[in-house]
């Protein structure tokens, strides 16, 4: 299966955000929820079972000068095995425009055993915008070994880069759930703040979560194990 | 060159050595108080770059003391820099800064990966790196103590890392350390026997000790100590003067300074 | 020109670049109770050669190509190297502007590896090991373009200056991912003989084991640095970080990193 989304959001002069494009195929399916004050919230709604091996899908998200976005999901995505040898690919595009904010905050995803899943993040930010970026992976479901996913996130801020990061599970990932890597826990997440109005503050570590100021630009990475996705979550509200 | 091996008669041998606990003045080592107001030592000439001491020795020999001694003797007189290399990293620096001896932007510490060793010998580029940066930190340095972590008899500091280096062994850990040799014993451009203070209690022999550091070193000085009767350390300090005013004369001031 | 004794010697341990007082990660990993003993210590090793060791030994590989342009593996053994690049034909204006886009590459290297390593104090170390490198590289190779390294106050990358030294030597761009690559393991490994007291016949027995996912790791890397600088591989290990920064904090380490 392959789709297409796209959402543009542009500030509307009166200190709100509307959606100029939105539109989605199955089983990338977009809906506006009520706006939490001037920011534009949206949910992705899964419109199909997956992503399954050989599903390539792609979202683009626009934010226009001083439009503020939110994204969510309504449920937790499961890379499932598909045709013999084909990978899924979930691909988010976003550029987030001078004052513009975004917030990308998708429930989990799950690689079940089998799974041959590719979750693809590039982000653009300019300089002065701001961006929060959860990534959560669950590594298998209940009781469960997974099967291959990467979760590659790139992000550039002000045409500088600030992450690029690729977190590979699974029978091809050699060491991945060994004490360099994952250390056994079945979760793993990263949350990426990018606030230019909040000073940048030192790295510190409680348990398995760190907190992380990054060197490309007004930037903090929380990045997380736990034995669970409800602790994950817990660890990177930021 | 250098001075001539100093013999320890003006050490305690005798049975009336006060314990360790006596105060610190101690009147029974021949010693001239320096008049009140005068500096005792002439100003020394300035050199390109800062000559550089390491002070090696066995674990427990007082190397830290004597940094903490030099410290205190060179305070108001050299722009004093120190790298210590402990293996428990900066437990030493620590000691110096409680010790209030010297100004913690003046100490840096290199971890060493349980090879102290190495450190100061085979892989000396952690150490060059903290002696530059001690520059960059504080500016222009006369003299940088490179403190080894403590090792065995055979740790010695690279050519390349120090100019000097001194090997300081203490008479608790027998007085056949220097019959023993090694290279710290031997080739060290000075030897320091310390803790002379506890001689009588633990049974060593410094006519021993000095007679086989002799044969060992040939005309290599050997100095003996008590930190406690001579808290900072004065004649390895005249030692390290005499080191850096020869130091001063291969090493010029590219810019020599002079009265406008 | 290369040798395989040159290929040793850079890849040597007991080359003076400061890797003996680095454990990978390894001293906090083991503080932490995850590494514990040989089959542990392989998880680590694995790990950390796909993750740390691939990225590393892709910006050495791509430091190398920034140095020695254009010419492939087989030109470089027939005998063209880095060292051409050197101080006495900068004066040349090919060479100026050669030393220009070098400079440009290798300061893209530098934000994208930033980029790759989160954690600030794995910055840091990277850049520390970096600078004790370059020293030992200035002394050995004088003529080399360390120069066209960006000024960063802490110390340019330590696999860019990898890459620049292992083409001083005239290793290929292979020899260098491997040295890359191959350090990444042997390092955390002899920390590992020091801190756990394992067995040393066992753990060389171990990267043994590991030798042919080193060279399989090497030879990614070294394809991958053909890619554009935001395209080298990024894998991120969560608790190489966490390790990291825990780490940082302790006041009594035998390891500096």
């Amino acid at each position: 299966m392959r789709a297409l989304a796209r959402l543009v959001a542009r500030a509307d002069g009166r200190g709100g955000t509307v959606l100029v494009e939105l539109h989605g195929e199955t089983p990338l399916l977009l809906r506006q929820t009520p706006t939490d004050g001037g920011v534009a919230t949206v949910h992705l709604v899964g419109g199909a079972a997956g992503p399954l091996a050989g599903d390539d899908l792609r979202l683009e998200i626009e934010v226009g000068p001083g439009a503020a976005v939110r994204v969510h999901t309504v449920a937790a995505s499961i890379a499932l095995p598909g045709r013999p040898g084909a990978v899924s690919r979930m691909a988010v595009s976003a550029v987030v425009h001078a004052g513009a904010t975004l917030h990308w905050l998708p429930e989990q995803l799950v690689a079940a055993a089998g799974c041959a899943h590719l979750a693809e993040s590039r982000v653009a930010v300019a300089a002065g915008a701001s961006l929060r970026w959860r990534d959560e992976l669950i590594c298998g479901r209940y009781g469960e070994a997974p099967g291959g996913a990467v979760v590659h996130t790139q992000v550039d801020y002000g045409g500088r880069p600030l992450l690029r990061q690729s977190l590979a599970v699974g029978p091809r990932a050699p060491g991945w759930a060994g004490p360099a890597v994952l250390g056994g826990a079945s979760a793993t997440g990263s949350l990426l703040v990018v606030d230019p109005s909040r000073p940048a503050e030192p790295a510190t570590v409680d348990g398995t979560v760190a907190r992380l100021p990054l060197a490309g630009g007004p930037a903090t990475l929380w990045t997380a194990t736990a034995p669970d996705a409800h602790t994950l979550r817990a660890h990177l509200t930021g | 060159m250098r001075p001539e091996t100093v013999v320890p008669s003006a050490t305690p041998v005798d049975p009336t050595t006060p314990p360790p606990t006596a105060p610190p003045h101690d009147e029974t080592v021949p010693h001239t108080h320096p008049e009140p107001g005068v500096d005792p030592h002439p100003p020394l000439a300035r050199a390109g770059r800062a000559l550089r001491v390491g002070i090696g020795g066995p674990v427990g020999s007082g190397k830290t003391a004597l940094v903490a001694a030099l410290c205190r003797a060179f305070a108001d007189e050299l722009r004093l820099g120190v790298v210590t290399n402990d293996i428990y990293t900066t437990e030493d620096a620590d000691f110096l800064r409680r010790a209030g001896v010297l100004d913690p932007a003046r100490i840096r510490a290199v971890e060493t990966g349980c090879c102290p060793h190495t450190a100061i010998r085979d892989d000396i580029g952690a150490n060059l790196d903290a002696v530059d940066e001690l520059a960059e930190a504080v500016g222009p340095l006369d003299l940088v103590l490179v403190e080894s972590g403590g090792d065995n008899l055979t740790a010695t500091f690279s050519r390349g890392l120090v100019d000097r280096q001194i090997f300081v062994v203490d008479v608790a850990g027998g007085d056949k350390v220097p019959r023993k040799g090694g290279p710290g014993v031997t080739a060290a451009d000075l030897l320091v026997i310390n803790k002379t203070d506890l001689a009588s209690m633990v049974g060593a022999d410094l006519a021993v000790m000095d007679r086989d550091a002799r044969a060992r070193r040939g005309d290599l000085p050997t100095l003996f100590l008590s930190i406690v009767g001579d808290p900072t350390a004065s004649r390895v300090a005249d030692w390290i003067r005499h080191e850096l005013a020869h130091h001063a004369a291969l090493h010029p001031l590219a810019v020599p300074v002079g009265p406008a | 020109m290369a040798t395989p004794s040159l290929l040793l010697l850079v890849a040597d341990g007991r080359f003076p670049a400061g890797a003996h007082a680095h454990s990978g990660g390894l001293e906090a990993a083991v503080a932490a109770g995850r590494v514990t003993d040989l089959a542990s210590l392989e998880a680590f090793l694995a790990g950390r050669l796909a993750t740390a060791g691939l990225v590393g030994a892709a910006f050495a590989a791509a430091a190398h190509r920034a140095a020695v342009p254009g010419i492939t593996d087989a030109d470089e053994a027939a005998g063209s190297a880095g060292v051409a690049e050197s101080a006495g034909s900068a004066r040349r204006p090919d060479a100026l502007a050669r030393s220009a886009a070098r400079s440009r590459t290798l300061a893209q290297l530098d934000v994208e590896l930033d980029a790759r390593t989160a954690a600030p104090t794995l910055r840091t170390v990277s850049r520390r090991q970096g600078r004790a490198l370059l020293r030992a590289g200035r002394a050995i190779w004088p003529d080399a373009p360390f120069g066209d390294l960006p000024a960063s106050p802490g110390g340019a990358h330590q696999p860019l200056v990898l890459g620049l030294l292992c083409a001083a030597a005239g290793l290929s761009r292979l020899d260098t991912a491997t040295v890359a690559a191959y350090g990444t393991v042997t390092g955390a490994a002899s920390a590992g003989v020091r801190l756990l007291g394992l067995d040393p016949y066992q753990v060389q027995a171990l990267l043994v084991g590991l030798a042919d996912a080193c060279d399989g790791t090497a030879a990614e890397a070294a394809r991958a640095a053909d890619d554009p600088p935001e395209r080298l591989p990024a894998a991120a290990a969560p608790l190489a970080d966490i390790h990291a920064e825990i780490h940082a904090t302790w006041e009594v380490r035998l390891f500096a990193s």
